[in-house]
């Protein structure tokens, strides 16, 4: 039985985003626009994604969604890399992209004043990109910086580890930053092919959030972006999905020096849209967030002593994205801890949680809201999130009585459905571990 | 347009629990912090790391709120809490929706003296710890920025790492850390800071009622030693796995409260870019910073970055640099240098100093959106100087002259002055 909505926080209706103060429209050329007026400081932030990722690179090219990405601001038709950045850095805006399997992302923030320069220079970048060889050659060695830095980051290679285990020939196996042998072979001609072909209007959402009223966000938007069009914009393909584990996959990486190994264990999870996205979510915080880490807190850092962090995620994005626990431990002590998150994890599937475990996360849950959309930031963040799963303009109206709803035998099944301690992909990485095999 | 909030509220209790009280009415939101005059600048050598081990132990309960049950409750309502540890101070937030705040003031008052300190709990937080350590040990910036503090500190306590060494974290005891507990955290060691939906005089009348009846005590105040003057350039080098050579330098800095502090943060947002001033809401992009044109344009390094933090003593302004691959960190330090001599010799361009402050205009507007941020300035600012000091802050920036900028990088950027400090890359790993 659900438990009664009464027993959690209640929320003023009128502090959340929804019909009554979102504004939502979409564009001649499909891109959609929602905008939430905040007068509370006078600075507005600018967010959203065009429909162009990293789905379609293999091994070879992996890193062309993300060079191509870090490449945008770097030159235009119009304006050099540097006048671009004295525009945005000299009146104390910001404006970054990055890539990921399913989108390019943007984010920018700026004084109110300053949106329509920050939106006018959002079109330019996206559509009259030059990608300057000189600078396409400058971004590479940065990049190629930045994967030397993340082969020696022990969290970062065994999540890396752990993907390859968990999507051996699914896309979300090729690492989105790339190889350094994939991002040395990247050619100029690559990424200018990869931008005609795949960055347009279509697919594109955009939410503007802050001191600046509804109309005059539109008339900017409209003036900046109305007139974008491309007939032949490739949108990204189906995607396969993530076939389940068999048997426990593990996979050790030694990075010597290293005083710390971090390790990761876990399954390809449900998408956002999967209807058991909302019960694994609960789960999930039972499992290893709620108060500090959840139960794989309780057993591996506050019972054990093991570990500084140890916590559970689910990504529930577009796709099967990880659910996994992660936690950084002695390599003395890597066995012992893979053996308690293992049992935490039988004890997950096994029975359902408990009442008063659900009725606390389901509280969480709600009663987190006013904090997550109390500034800009977490506000926009959450209107793309309802135009990009299709959530509804009504959906943070909704949600405490949805999450409300979730029952203990709707979590353990869902649980049942992607999780068993004999069916894991585990990858550590750090120090040489004695006598262990991988 | 203004938001809309009140003047700030100053009072002290009986007991010299310090108040400062702030009423913002832009979201249901209560910020509630404590603030502790106690930091690493407090610690001597075999207790190093013991502010930061007592602010984890503050996490392990009382008798009233059991070990777990905080995070249980504060979480269940939709909170969000945490501490941090600095060289001069240690502070404990709570952020609630305004109608549960009650929860934190009760818990901040009973753990200011009735924390338990479970020999159990410690010897489990013992493990803890040190894996903490280890996992920034697996970071070669870590490394080498704890060799540099420790080649520019002597005999100010600024010379170790917050977390403390593995030798003291390895013999501290349960009653060492209980004595620090009992010596720092007194009402008159302490300040409250909120900033919120809620009323001043209610809001006041619980502090009292909560925090009043702590019994008066006086605070230890062990004399902190000052550093002495650098007298030539001190160099360090530190070796380790990886192929990535970083650079980075350390000045002696003003204190927060020295009038050169102003002109030395207009200094470091045009050398290296605007730093944040928040502890929530990131900072800009430094593109169009002197080092970064000279050195990631000039194809020297992959990253550059400065650091100006405001502490109570003297501390360090720190540039930092990623060298990239195949490029010598002599050669870094040689265009850093060209670009202090440049700020020692020439006066700073007018437009550089109207972009120094907008950026500052900038980054006060996004902290100003989040009501936890506006709490920590209302307690940090008086950790090491008071809330005039950031209320004015803009102002002063705005004061500073181009001969500012110059005479603040004459006296202060001195090589003489300074700690260089190299992380050499040995390779190492089988990679993934």
């Amino acid at each position: 039985m659900p438990k009664p909505a009464v027993r959690f926080p209640k929320l003023d209706p009128r502090t959340l985003p929804g019909p009554d103060n979102i504004r939502r429209w979409q564009l001649g050329n499909g891109i959609v626009l929602l905008v939430r007026e905040n007068h509370a400081s006078p600075s507005v932030v600018l967010t959203g994604y065009i429909a162009a990722g990293g789905l379609t690179e293999t091994e070879a090219n992996a890193g062309l969604a993300g060079l191509t990405a870090g490449s945008l601001m770097r030159g235009t038709q119009r304006q050099s890399f540097q006048r671009i950045y004295e525009s945005v850095e000299s009146i104390g805006a910001s404006l970054g992209f990055s890539s990921g399997k399913h989108k390019t992302n943007f984010h920018g923030k700026a004084l109110a004043e300053d949106l329509g320069l920050l939106l006018n220079l959002l079109a330019e970048v996206l559509r009259q990109p030059t990608f300057p060889q000189d600078e396409v050659e400058r971004l590479r060695a940065e990049r190629l910086t930045a994967l030397n830095i993340r082969d020696q980051d022990t969290g970062a290679v065994a999540a890396l580890a752990f993907d390859r285990l968990t999507y051996p020939g699914h896309p979300y196996a090729v690492p989105s930053d790339g190889t350094k042998e994939s991002l040395a072979g990247l050619r100029r001609a690559d990424l200018v092919e990869f931008h005609r072909s795949a960055y347009g209007p279509r697919g594109m959402v955009l939410a503007v959030v802050g001191a600046v009223g509804g109309e005059a966000a539109r008339g900017a938007v409209e003036e900046a972006l109305g007139d974008w069009v491309h007939p032949g914009q490739a949108l990204p393909p189906k995607l396969a999905d993530a076939p389940p584990l068999k048997r426990l996959q593990r996979k050790n990486v030694t990075l010597a020096g290293k005083s710390q190994c971090d390790l990761v264990l876990g399954v390809a999870g449900p998408s956002r849209s999967d209807a058991g996205y909302l019960p694994a979510a609960l789960g999930n915080s039972v499992l290893g967030r709620f108060g500090l880490y959840g139960r794989v807190g309780d057993a591996v850092r506050e019972n054990a002593g093991l570990a500084y962090y140890a916590y559970s995620s689910l990504s529930g994005g577009h796709g099967p994205g990880p659910w996994s626990v992660v936690a950084g431990v002695n390599p003395a002590n890597v066995e012992k801890a893979v053996e308690l998150i293992r049992k935490e994890i039988g004890r997950f599937v096994t029975r359902r949680v408990t009442a008063a475990e659900l009725e606390e996360n389901q509280a969480h849950f709600i009663g987190r809201l006013p904090l997550q959309l109390e500034a800009n930031e977490g506000v926009a963040g959450s209107l793309v999130n309802i135009e990009q799963y299709d959530l509804g303009l009504d959906y943070y109206l909704d949600y405490p009585g949805q999450v409300a709803a979730i029952t203990r035998e709707a979590i353990l099944a869902t649980a049942q459905r992607f999780l068993s301690p004999d069916r894991l992909a585990i990858a550590v990485a750090g120090p040489a571990l004695v006598g262990a095999s991988g | 347009m203004t938001p809309p909030s009140s003047p700030v509220v100053r009072t002290r209790l009986r007991n010299g629990l310090e108040i400062r009280l702030k009423e913002i009415r832009t979201a249901p939101l209560i910020s509630f912090w404590v603030w502790y005059r106690v930091g690493s600048r407090n610690e001597r050598p075999g207790t190093t790391g013991i502010s930061h081990w007592v602010e984890h132990m503050m996490f392990k309960g009382t008798p009233s709120f059991p070990a777990g049950v905080l995070d249980r409750a504060i979480s269940r309502d939709g909170g969000l809490w945490n501490a941090f540890t600095f060289f001069d101070w240690t502070a404990y937030f709570e952020t609630m929706p305004a109608d549960r705040i009650d929860l934190a003031l009760r818990l901040e008052a009973d753990r200011m003296v009735h924390s338990l300190f479970e020999p159990s709990e410690v010897a489990s937080e013992r493990t803890v710890i040190i894996s903490e350590r280890e996992g920034h040990e697996n970071e070669p910036t870590f490394r080498l920025g704890e060799e540099l503090q420790a080649a520019a500190f002597r005999v100010h306590a600024y010379h170790h790492q917050i977390v403390g060494d593995r030798a003291d974290l390895e013999s501290m005891t349960r009653d060492d850390l209980h004595r620090h507990y009992r010596s720092y955290y007194v009402p008159a060691n302490a300040l409250i800071a909120v900033a919120g939906d809620f009323r001043v005089r209610p809001m006041l009348e619980r502090l009292r009622r909560l925090f009043g009846r702590i019994p008066k005590r006086a605070a230890l105040h062990p004399a902190v030693r000052p550093e002495p003057e650098m007298s030539g350039e001190r160099r360090v080098s530190v070796e380790g796995p990886g192929d990535t050579t970083y650079l980075e330098l350390a000045y002696r800095a003003p204190a927060a409260r020295s009038p050169d502090f102003f002109p030395l943060a207009v200094l470091d947002s045009i050398l290296a870019g605007a730093s944040s001033l928040n502890l929530f809401g990131g900072g800009l992009s430094n593109k169009t910073s002197r080092l970064y044109r000279a050195l990631v344009l000039g194809d020297l390094a992959a990253s550059v970055g400065g650091d100006l933090t405001a502490t109570i003593d003297p501390y360090l302004y720190g540039l930092s640099a990623t060298v990239r691959p195949g490029v010598a960190a002599g050669d870094v330090l040689r265009g850093i240098d060209q670009e202090i001599q440049r700020l020692q010799d020439e006066p700073i361009e007018a437009d550089e100093l109207v972009k120094a402050v907008k950026q500052a205009r900038a980054m006060f507007a996004y902290g100003s959106e989040s009501i936890t941020n506006q709490a920590f300035w209302l307690g940090y600012s008086e950790m090491f100087a008071d809330y005039a000091w950031f209320e004015g802050y803009l102002r002063r920036l705005e004061k500073v002259t181009a001969e500012d900028v110059r005479r603040v990088a004459q006296t202060y950027l001195r090589s003489s002055q300074r700690v260089v400090a190299t992380y050499l890359p040995t390779g190492g790993g089988d990679g993934a």
